[in-house]
Order: structure tokens, then sequence, then C-alpha cells
């Protein structure tokens, strides 16, 4: 799918770019429905992004009933790799995904082989405390090498293209693109879930270890398969973060509280859920900022404290924790 | 001693402190189905555990197919061809019949056993391939246990108490596949409450008494006061 | 009563005497230290005690209770911004305000616990850190203490404490160590009482304990309160000494939550004495590794996940077992007729 992202991005913007026009610009009529209505839209596709966050974290919680705290930071250090991978090659960001993740892949397999499966167990404080500390290492690691400066990656014109929709509304073609792409990464779990003998393996270690085993199944292989899974999409989701906003060592584990709200608000084990609670927390923050900026990151947090407080077990459950 | 596919050799088994097999030696031949009786707790199901790689074991204690195999995990000993029937079945519950019997089989070894022998082994698998392997009847669910272990085309077969909490009707009907099971060359050890059904079945018997083997023969040589003499140590 | 037939259920064994001894004894020492250290030991030994008492804390949550929460920091930026607020929009003395930002988290706590107690195991571990995060931007909105930039005690709060620079920092310095062993010794206490025994009963056996008719949900629900009303005051302490205060600082996730859990896990979760242990392999390592920058917290993120994987009960677990050591009379042992069963 990597490689066809140069090819889209190509085909957009020779089609759809105008120049002038910013993402969620109004351009005929400039009623205050119109403009909530774009709020609402672009809530909406900032929703995309943070679904993307949360469907690495919602996998391996579903297989492994691991919570990954340092996948922020890993998103941010695939936003790094990715910056290397530019400057080096002096490639497009989107192309550098055809590096970026197969690297965070192969990372992610090792990281669950060497480390990550000796802290499975009955007690959650060792995955939690291991993964707190590998958040500490790489945000340090990152820290070391790239100081604390913000950066940000330039995808060129596709940034700026945008597409009118009717109506005075028009959407930004990246976040239109990353918005694609989230449901096309939750669409293809989902197929790779239900559809593969790899996601029936997944399943079938999710439900019962020691059997699986017996069946042949290899958990420690199944686990790290699952970890190199959610690292592909993580690398995704650093570059699309990358490229779309400003980015430091320090930023991860606010992507990971996103994700995070996303996963619950949506229900475990349902990856389309994790799709909707992604969008109900950016579309709440788009609200909240258009009410106050200061309210920006606030409204998503009490969104999913009110989903909280009025059904923990999120929208659309699958399974039980 | 003939030349057994499976030996077992001096086997100890211990959860912790507690130690619950005491040199347990015992040999299955190919094409043969021994029979482990005893009463509750005195080792039969870690026998089987132990054998398929779910509990640690010294490594030639168990010798299969001539190679040393105690120890290995349980993923490695079914590529040896050694499957196993859990006690209570344990389906995996989000998972439909025939995934259930799929995962069985993604080991990918070669042999008779497929999807649609198994189907014609248990016809009324088929009818309920799509449904949630939960949703079945006790028997059902043990077809669909046995059919995921044969699907691994196993060599030597283990069933843990498959009458367990099942209609006599449905055990009968079910121990009536067994031959069909053995014509394949399969070798077969069943732990079994039920005596009377295990005798039935088995060539050979091994009656274990508190970790250890209090008797062993011929399954038409065993009368029920040797038996009961086994099973209590009176 | 005749002697064979008086029962009573002992606490301490020799090595807990010995223990007590060098705590108390150590005790007197560092109290007595404004007049052996310069001001930087004060400021570092200060600095010490507020790990050791938040440290203490979260194990009491965590190692007892069973509450893995990763969003401690939510009430030492809380009590830190209730000191901030009293002091500089109420006028109240920055001293008094430190118990009242402890009552006031505490308060807070309460609907806090209701929502949070809502999820389990690790849902509740993240949902208290996205609590915390709601306290952090909230507190960015207060404009009256300059919001998201932050803000500063005026000089007229500071003298407030004491009329001399010197004197002001003895005095920051005493609280800080009172504060330290007041929290240790209330946690001590408790685990010496009733609750005591039904936390190390959940510590133990959560399901156990529910059986044998322990009230679970109060007492888990009791020591988050309580220790909500003590990071608090430790979260106000530390600002008041640091006198700047900015929502990222007061609400820091590394500071007040990552490094104590680090310290605890590397002391030994679910011991007294872990947390003091582990508060000291920090500190060592920050003074040793001081001129490596970030590297520190490198080496101490990597330091905590080897102790977790090699040695879970941590390096005085480690020790503990090996020599039977406890500092903390807080082992039961029944004594029958004034001698011990064998």
């Amino acid at each position: 799918m990597a490689a066809l992202v140069p090819a889209i991005h190509a085909l957009l913007v020779t089609t759809t770019w105008m120049p002038g026009i910013k993402p969620g610009m109004t351009t005929e009529r400039t009623g205050c429905d119109v403009e909530w209505l774009n709020t609402i839209l672009q809530g909406v596709l900032l929703g995309g992004l943070y679904a993307m966050f949360a469907a690495g974290l919602s996998l391996i919680f579903g297989v492994m009933r691991l919570v990954n705290i340092a996948h922020g930071d890993l998103i941010v250090l695939a936003a790094y790799v990715a910056l290397v991978t530019v400057e080096t090659l002096g490639i497009n960001p989107l192309t550098s995904l055809v590096i970026v993740v197969p690297v965070m892949a192969a990372l992610g397999y090792i990281l669950q082989r060497v480390l990550l499966n000796r802290t499975l167990g009955d007690d959650l404080l060792p995955p939690l405390l291991v993964t707190f500390g590998l958040s500490v290492i790489i945000q340090n690691a990152l820290l070391q090498f790239f100081t604390a400066d913000s950066r940000k990656l330039n995808a060129g014109d596709i940034e700026i293209a945008s597409i009118q929709i009717g109506g005075g509304l028009a959407v930004g073609v990246l976040p239109l693109l990353q918005f694609a792409l989230a449901v096309a990464v939750i669409a293809g779990l989902q197929w790779l879930f239900y559809r593969t003998a790899l996601g029936r393996a997944f399943r079938a270690t999710s439900d019962d270890q020691p059997v699986a085993q017996l069946m042949g199944l290899n958990n420690a292989h199944v686990f790290a398969l699952a970890m190199a899974l959610s690292l592909a999409v993580v690398a995704l989701a650093g570059v699309l973060l990358a490229v779309r906003a400003n980015f430091d060592p320090s930023i991860g584990p606010a992507r990971l509280i996103f994700g995070f709200e996303a996963v619950i608000i949506g229900g475990l084990g349902s990856l389309w859920g994790t799709l909707a609670g992604g969008v109900i927390i950016g579309v709440a923050q788009a609200i909240g900022a258009k009410l106050d900026p200061g309210w920006n990151l606030l409204a998503g947090h009490i969104a999913f404290l009110i989903v909280l407080a009025l059904r923990p077990q999120g929208l659309f459950p699958k399974v039980q924790g | 001693m003939p030349d057994h596919l499976l030996e077992v050799r001096a086997l100890d088994a211990h959860y912790g402190d507690f130690q619950a097999l005491f040199g347990i030696s015992i040999g299955v031949s190919q094409g043969e189905v021994v029979a482990v009786i005893g009463a509750n707790g005195a080792g039969k199901s870690t026998l089987l555990k132990c054998i398929a790689g779910a509990m640690p074991a010294r490594g030639d204690a168990i010798v299969f197919d001539r190679a040393p195999i105690g120890g290995l995990p349980a993923h490695v000993v079914v590529a040896r061809g050694i499957a196993l029937v859990p006690e209570g079945r344990r389906l995996f519950p989000s998972l439909s019949v025939e995934e259930n019997l799929l995962v069985g089989g993604q080991l990918g070894r070669p042999g008779p056993w497929t999807l649609k022998r198994v189907y014609d082994l248990f016809p009324i698998l088929a009818e309920r391939a799509r449904q949630p392997s939960t949703s079945l009847s006790g028997g059902q669910q043990q077809m669909v246990a046995i059919g995921r272990a044969l699907m691994s085309n196993p060599r030597l077969l283990l069933c843990d108490e498959i009458s367990l909490g099942l209609a006599p009707i449905v055990i009968r009907d079910i121990y009536a596949r067994l031959p069909a099971i053995v014509a394949e060359g399969i070798s077969v050890v069943i732990v079994e409450q039920d005596i009377v059904q295990a005798l039935k079945v088995a060539n050979h018997v091994y009656c274990l008494q508190e970790g250890r083997v209090a008797l062993s023969g011929e399954a038409r040589a065993m009368t029920r006061e040797k038996i009961a003499a086994a099973y209590f140590g009176v | 009563m005749s002697d064979a037939t008086s029962i009573r259920v002992e606490h301490s064994n020799r090595a807990s005497r010995i223990g007590l001894a060098i705590v108390s004894g150590a005790v007197i020492a560092l109290a007595a230290a404004p007049w052996w250290a310069d001001r930087a030991s004060l400021r570092l030994l200060s600095e010490i005690y507020a790990y050791v008492a938040l440290a203490s804390l979260w194990n009491l949550l965590a190692g007892y209770a069973g509450l893995v929460s990763v969003g401690q920091h939510a009430y030492v930026g809380l009590g830190a911004y209730v000191l901030f607020a009293l002091a500089m929009l109420a006028g109240v003395h920055p001293l008094v305000a430190i118990p009242i930002a402890g009552f006031a988290a505490a308060i807070i706590s309460v609907p806090v616990a209701l929502l949070m107690f809502r999820l389990r195991g690790h849902y509740f571990a993240i949902g208290t850190w996205v609590m915390a995060e709601v306290f952090r931007l909230s507190a960015a909105q207060v404009s009256a203490l300059d919001g998201g930039s932050g803000t500063s005690l005026p000089a007229a709060v500071i003298l407030s404490i004491a009329g001399t620079r010197q004197m002001r920092e003895f005095v920051v310095y005493w609280i800080a160590l009172a504060l330290a062993v007041a929290i240790l010794a209330a946690i001590v206490m408790l685990l010496r009482s009733r609750y005591g025994l039904a936390l190390t009963a959940i510590r133990d056996n959560e399901l156990g304990a529910r059986s044998n008719g322990v009230d679970v949900a109060r007492v888990k629900y009791l020591v988050y309160v309580a220790v909500a009303f003590g990071t608090a005051m430790v979260g106000a302490l530390i600002f008041l000494q640091k006198i700047r205060i900015s929502p990222d600082t007061a609400f820091s996730v590394n500071d007040w939550t990552a490094f104590v859990i680090f310290i605890t896990v590397i002391g030994g979760i679910g011991r007294i004495e872990g947390p003091i242990i582990g508060t000291l392999v920090f500190f060592v390592l920050r003074q040793t590794l001081a001129d490596l920058g970030a590297i520190y917290l490198l080496i101490l993120g990597a330091v905590a996940i080897v102790v977790m994987l090699k040695a879970p009960k941590g390096l005085w677990g480690l020790v503990a077992d090996r020599f039977g050591w406890q500092l903390f009379p807080l082992e039961r042992r029944l004594v029958i007729g004034g001698k011990q069963p064998s």
C-alpha cells in the first residue's frame, strides 16, 4: 500500500490543486451554519488521525492485553525516522513510508521478542512499568540526538491543495488523504483479523494462550507479529503526524492519550468503534477550539469522560477486558 | 520391549513443591489405543500435559519416534506429531467452528486429515461450520475439539477426559468414531474416568494411583477386582 | 490471667527494633542538617524527602491497594496550584495553605475516584492519566494564575514564611522532612491497623480477601482519597520551594509519576522500605550522571526495566528476603504466653 501513496499523491496534486485556497476556507457563503459544518468536518478528518493512533494500541491490547505506554513515543520515533530518511534521501515524506513502515515493524518484532514477551502475565504492573521505561528512554534518546527543537516534514504542494465539496465547504487534500488512509488501515486490519490465517492466530491466542500453543502456535512469535503490525500502523501515523503538525521529542504521551481515549470510547476489540471514538474526540476538539482556543484539547478529554461516565464499556464493545 | 512410538521413561512431574508424578513409565505402539485410568488427582492429566509439552519434563523422560522430546515447548511437540484434545474441550470462543478446525491445521503437517475428512467423520460440524463454537452442544463441541486436534495430522492423539460432562448416548456416539481415526494409523492415548468405555476401546490399560503406575496390562485381561485394587490401593 | 493463656500479636522482631533505632537516629541527624549541611545539600535533601513521600504514597496505592495509577501527577499539580491560588489570591499564609491543599485534593478526589473506579486494571491506569491531563489543561485556563505560561509567588508571600532567607530555607527544609516522616509514619500505622491487614490481604490475593469479608472497594476508595491528600501536600511544598509554577511543570507526568514509579519498583514495590531505597538510587544516579544531561533519565528507565524483569521485588526485596531485614515493625507474630509458636 505504501508504494501506492506517491501515485495517489501525484494524482491528487495534479487534479485538485487550487492556489490560494487553504483547507477549511469557505469561499461562497460565510453563514454561521457553514462555519459550524466546516468545524465538524475538520474534526471528523482529525478524528481519522486519532483513530490511526488508536488502531495499533487496540490491536495489541486485543491480542495480548498489553497497554503500551510507549505507543505515543513510538509514533514520534517513527516521525523522526521519517525525518532522517527524508533528509538523507531527499524524498517526499509520503514516499518515505516505504522505508519507515518496515523499519518500525522490524523494531516492533524485536522489541516484543526481546523485551515485552517477558512482561506478559497476570500482573499488570510489569508491562506498564516496562513500557513506561521505554517511553522515557525513547523521549530522552530523541532529545539527545535531535534536541528539543520543533520539526515538521514538508510534503510539498499537497499540503495546500484542497477540494471544493459544495455548499461553500472545502477540505484539504492532505487531511482527506489521512482520513482515507485511516479508514483503509482499519478496514485492512478488520479484514486481516477476520479473514486471514494470521488474524485467526491472533484471535485464538487472545482467547486461550496455552491451548493456542498446544495447536502449534508459538505465542512469542504470534505476539511479536502483532507488535510488528502495530508498529507498522504507528509508522503510518507518525509520518502523517509529522506532515500535519510540528513535532518534538516530548509530544508522544499526548498522542497516546488521544489514541487510548479513542479505543475506550469505541469499545474494546471493535476496530470500527475505534474509528468512531477517534472521530468523536476530533469533533469535540474542533468544537472546543471554535468556542475558545484554550478549550481545544480539554473538550476532547471531557467528551471522553462523559462517555466513560455513561458507558464505561465503550460504545461498541466486542470482547471483555 | 517392542519398538514403541512413544515411550515415557521414569517421568517425574511437579506443581511447585507438590510432586504429581513419580517415575511413570508407559509405552504406546504404532496404531495402538492405550487407556490411562485412575481416580481424580491420580496424575492422568498431568501425564498428558507432560507428553504434550504443556508442563516441564526431563528431556529423555519422553521419547517420541526415538527422539527425546521431554520439556520441548508445546508448539514444537505438535509439529513433531503429537496432538492433545484438552480436558474441558477448550475451544476458542471467538472463533467459528471451522476457524477452530483451521487453527488446528495451521501447521500444515501432511497427512490424511483435512477439513473435508473431519466433516466426513462428524457431519454435523459441516452444518455448523459458520457458527460460533460456543453455540454448539457439549457433544458437538467435543467433536470440534477432536477434529481440531486431528487437523494437525498427528501420529499420536492424546484425549483428556472426552466423556466428561456428556450424556452416555453422546459418549457412545463419539467413541464410535474412534476406529475410523485409528484406521489411519494414528496411535491414541485416552485418559478416562469412564472405565467401562475405556476398556472397550483400548488395547492396553495403565491405571495410575497417586502419581504411580499401579497396574498395567492388556485390556482384555483386566478384571473388575484388579482394577478396583489398583484404583483405590486396597 | 495466667501467662499460658495470654495471646497477643507482636509486630516487631530484633531486626525491626534495630531498624527502628536506625530510622529514629537518622531522623534526628537529618533534623539537625541545617547545622551541618550547606544550602545546596539542604535543597537536595528536601527534594529527596519529597520523592520518598511521593513514592511511599504511590507504593501504598499500587503496591498495597492494587490501584496502579499513572496519574498521580494530577494531585501534585493540584496541590501546588491550590497553594499558589490561596497564597496569591486569598492571602492565606503559605504554610497554612499546605494542609488546605491536601484537603482540597482529598475532596476533589472523591468524585474523580467515582469515575475512575468504573475502569479496571489497565483502563484504570490510563484513565487516571487522562484525568491528570484534564487537571493540567484546566490549570492552564486559570487566567488569574497566568494560565499556560505560569507564574511566581510574589515577594510578600515568600517573606511571610520567615524574615531572613536562611530561616526561610530552614523552615521549608524542616517542613519537607516533617511531611515525609509524617507520611511514612501514617503509612506504617495504617498498615499496622485493621485496614493494614485488609490491605495486605488485598495485595497478596484480592479474590481471597474479598471472599474473607474484606470490603475491598471501600478500602481502595479510602486509600485513593488518603493518597490524594498526601500527594497534594507534597506537591504544594515542592512548588513552595520552587517558587515558580506552570501547568507543564506542576503536572509533569515524567517528574511526578514516571520517576516515582521507577523509584518504587527499583527499591521494591509492596514494601515500606522500597521507596526509600529507590529514592537513594535515583539521586545517586542523578548526582553521578548529571553531566550527561538527558542520558541519566535514559539510564534510569533502563535500570527500572531491568529490575522489573530480573528482580521484581526490587533491590530491598533482594536483601530483605536473604537476611530477614525489616526497617519498620510491620510483621505480625502471634505470641502465646510470652513465647512465639515455632
